[in-house]
């Protein structure tokens, strides 16, 4: 089925809406859905960007829970805002910025598909930002640590092993 | 009480110069979200929570004043009336959302109401910035200056991995969003927009119509901006949303060349009807007004007209809208006082009055 916006793309989304016992049906793409989705003045409660990634994550859901015997992710909360992975799934939206981390493991399919991306590459707070320096460096370290010991290469572990332990003392000082 | 001056002006003072490209490019915009560490989004803050981002942030611009983005005001959005909330949306300055579902929303704007800052829309700290004209670039240094300052005193919620984190998911990483207004009318009635639009999604960027629906843009005018916020610098979001546009502009030149060469009886017609329609009608709903101050618009940038100035066609744009005919003719207008009215402002600036 083609999407009914642009007619061009396949159309990968199907909402239901009922207004006043009145029922629409919406087949459309992704790239149309998000320009839908942003809302315009005078027309605001409509079509909105949260129902449709709320479509998006409940897709996400739904075919995992046929592929697999894993538990569905919708159980999961988020402990500083209580939010459940289930709630994020029909809001579109986090509660707090912890929620990305409770949640971590169902975003990497969804910014994806939004994004073409998982990782940020831009700006970074400069207060913050040696110390993401320090992190980035020693995750790195200890990624080559890892391989240093399973390839039995003990002296290079060895000096890896301070240059993370430097670097630990320097955060610490921060 | 807070400040009507915001209200009352139909064009913000930022829009009265012209910038680069103007007459294709009406104005860009960038926007950036942020939100403060280990306080709930406003999506589930409480009243008080809301509150308490609001003295955090809204102090900061005050104590930076020597930074030269001016004297900021802040206006909360529970003491304004619902008309003035409607003229801000109007003049871009405050988003829908801030006015439908915000608790203790309120924006920060300074004099010339250039800069734009929400607090408590769907995140915490929306810092936007506007320019007349084609300054992409400009804008993106304005906002993230004025992002350093907040910086430097709150904690932002930032994750290595996912850039700085936002209520929606669609704004993680840099929660950079730049747009270009364009004016367009000579790719619409060439019927080549489509084409240009869906070529326009393909590069990460997306269209639509502002004050209308869907790709039916009302007054032929366009935003054009950046989809993708994670994964991309703001360098190359900006780069990318800057070469777009150019490219766009310069098809819509060619465009206009070519109605000129092709159809100058024609085109010529068109917009002397509509500038007399305009000067002369009693009865003018939005959609047409729209698409008439399109036409006079092409008209003076075409050298066909002499006049309005473009600054006028702008104020008219925004004065045409309906929060801004009840703010100026009677608060309680029904559709078709709206229609009346709209029609004898059009009159008052443009041709006969009586
Ligand atoms: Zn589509
Ligand atoms: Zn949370």
């Amino acid at each position: 089925m083609l999407c009914q916006e642009c007619g061009v793309r396949p159309a990968t989304l199907h909402f239901t809406k009922i207004v006043n016992g009145e029922k629409t049906e919406f087949h459309i793409c992704e790239n149309c859905a998000r320009e839908k989705g942003e809302l315009i003045p005078g027309t605001s409660g409509g079509f909105s960007i949260h129902s449709l990634l709320s479509g998006l994550l409940d897709l996400e859901g739904a075919s995992k829970g046929k592929s697999t015997a894993e538990p569905k992710p919708h159980e999961v909360r988020c402990e500083e805002c209580g939010m459940t992975y289930g709630q994020f799934s029909k809001l579109g939206r986090f509660g707090c910025s912890s929620c990305y981390k409770y949640f971590d493991k169902g975003l990497d399919p969804l910014f994806k598909r939004v994004h073409g991306s998982t990782s940020h590459v831009g700006k970074i707070p400069k207060r913050i930002g040696a110390q993401i320096q320090f992190k980035r460096q020693i995750d790195e370290l200890k990624e080559q640590l890892q391989q240093a010991i399973v390839e039995e290469e003990f002296e290079s572990a060895a000096e890896l092993r301070d240059q993370i332990r430097k670097l630990e003392k320097e955060i610490a000082q921060e | 009480m807070p400040d009507l001056r915001f209200t009352e002006q139909a064009l913000s003072e930022w829009m009265r110069s012209g910038g680069s490209h103007s007459e294709i490019v009406i104005s860009t915009r960038v926007r950036i979200a942020r939100n403060i560490q280990h306080h709930p989004f406003p999506l589930l803050a409480t009243k008080n929570q809301a509150d308490e981002i609001l003295n955090v942030l809204a102090p900061v611009v005050d104590q930076n004043q020597e930074a030269g983005y001016g004297t900021f005001e802040l206006v909360k959005l529970d003491e304004l009336e619902e008309l003035d909330k409607k003229v801000l949306v109007e003049k871009h300055l405050i988003s829908p959302n801030l006015v439908n579902d915000s608790r203790s929303g309120a924006v920060l704007l300074n004099e010339d109401e250039s800069v734009s800052i929400m607090l408590n829309e769907e995140d915490h700290l929306r810092i936007q910035c506007l320019f007349p004209g084609f300054q992409v670039r400009e804008a993106w240094e304005r906002a993230t200056a004025i992002d350093d300052i907040f910086e430097e005193s709150v904690d932002y919620a930032f994750d290595v991995k996912r850039g700085y984190l936002t209520s929606c998911p669609t704004n993680v990483g840099t929660g950079l969003r730049a747009s270009v207004m364009m004016h367009l009318p000579a790719l619409v009635m060439t019927h080549q927009i489509s084409r240009i639009l869906s070529a326009v999604n393909q590069v990460g960027l997306t269209a639509r119509g502002i004050y209308g629906e869907g790709s039916e843009a009302a007054g032929n005018i366009f935003q054009i901006s950046n989809q993708i916020t994670l994964g991309q610098t703001e360098a190359e979001i900006i780069d990318n949303l800057h070469g777009v546009a150019i490219q766009i502009i310069e098809h819509e030149r060619n465009a206009r060349q070519r109605l000129l060469d092709d159809s100058a009886l024609r085109i010529t017609d068109r917009i002397m009807r509509s500038y007399g329609i305009l000067s002369y009608a009693a009865v003018m709903e939005l959609k047409e007004a729209s698409q008439r101050l399109s036409d006079v618009r092409l008209g003076v940038d075409l050298g066909i007209l002499k006049a309005p100035s473009i600054s006028v066609l702008n104020e008219l744009n925004v004065k045409t809208q309906p929060g801004f005919l009840q703010k100026m003719f009677g608060e309680e207008l029904s559709s078709a006082e709206c229609d009346m009215y709209r029609a004898k402002l059009l009159r008052d600036t443009l041709g006969i009055t009586h």
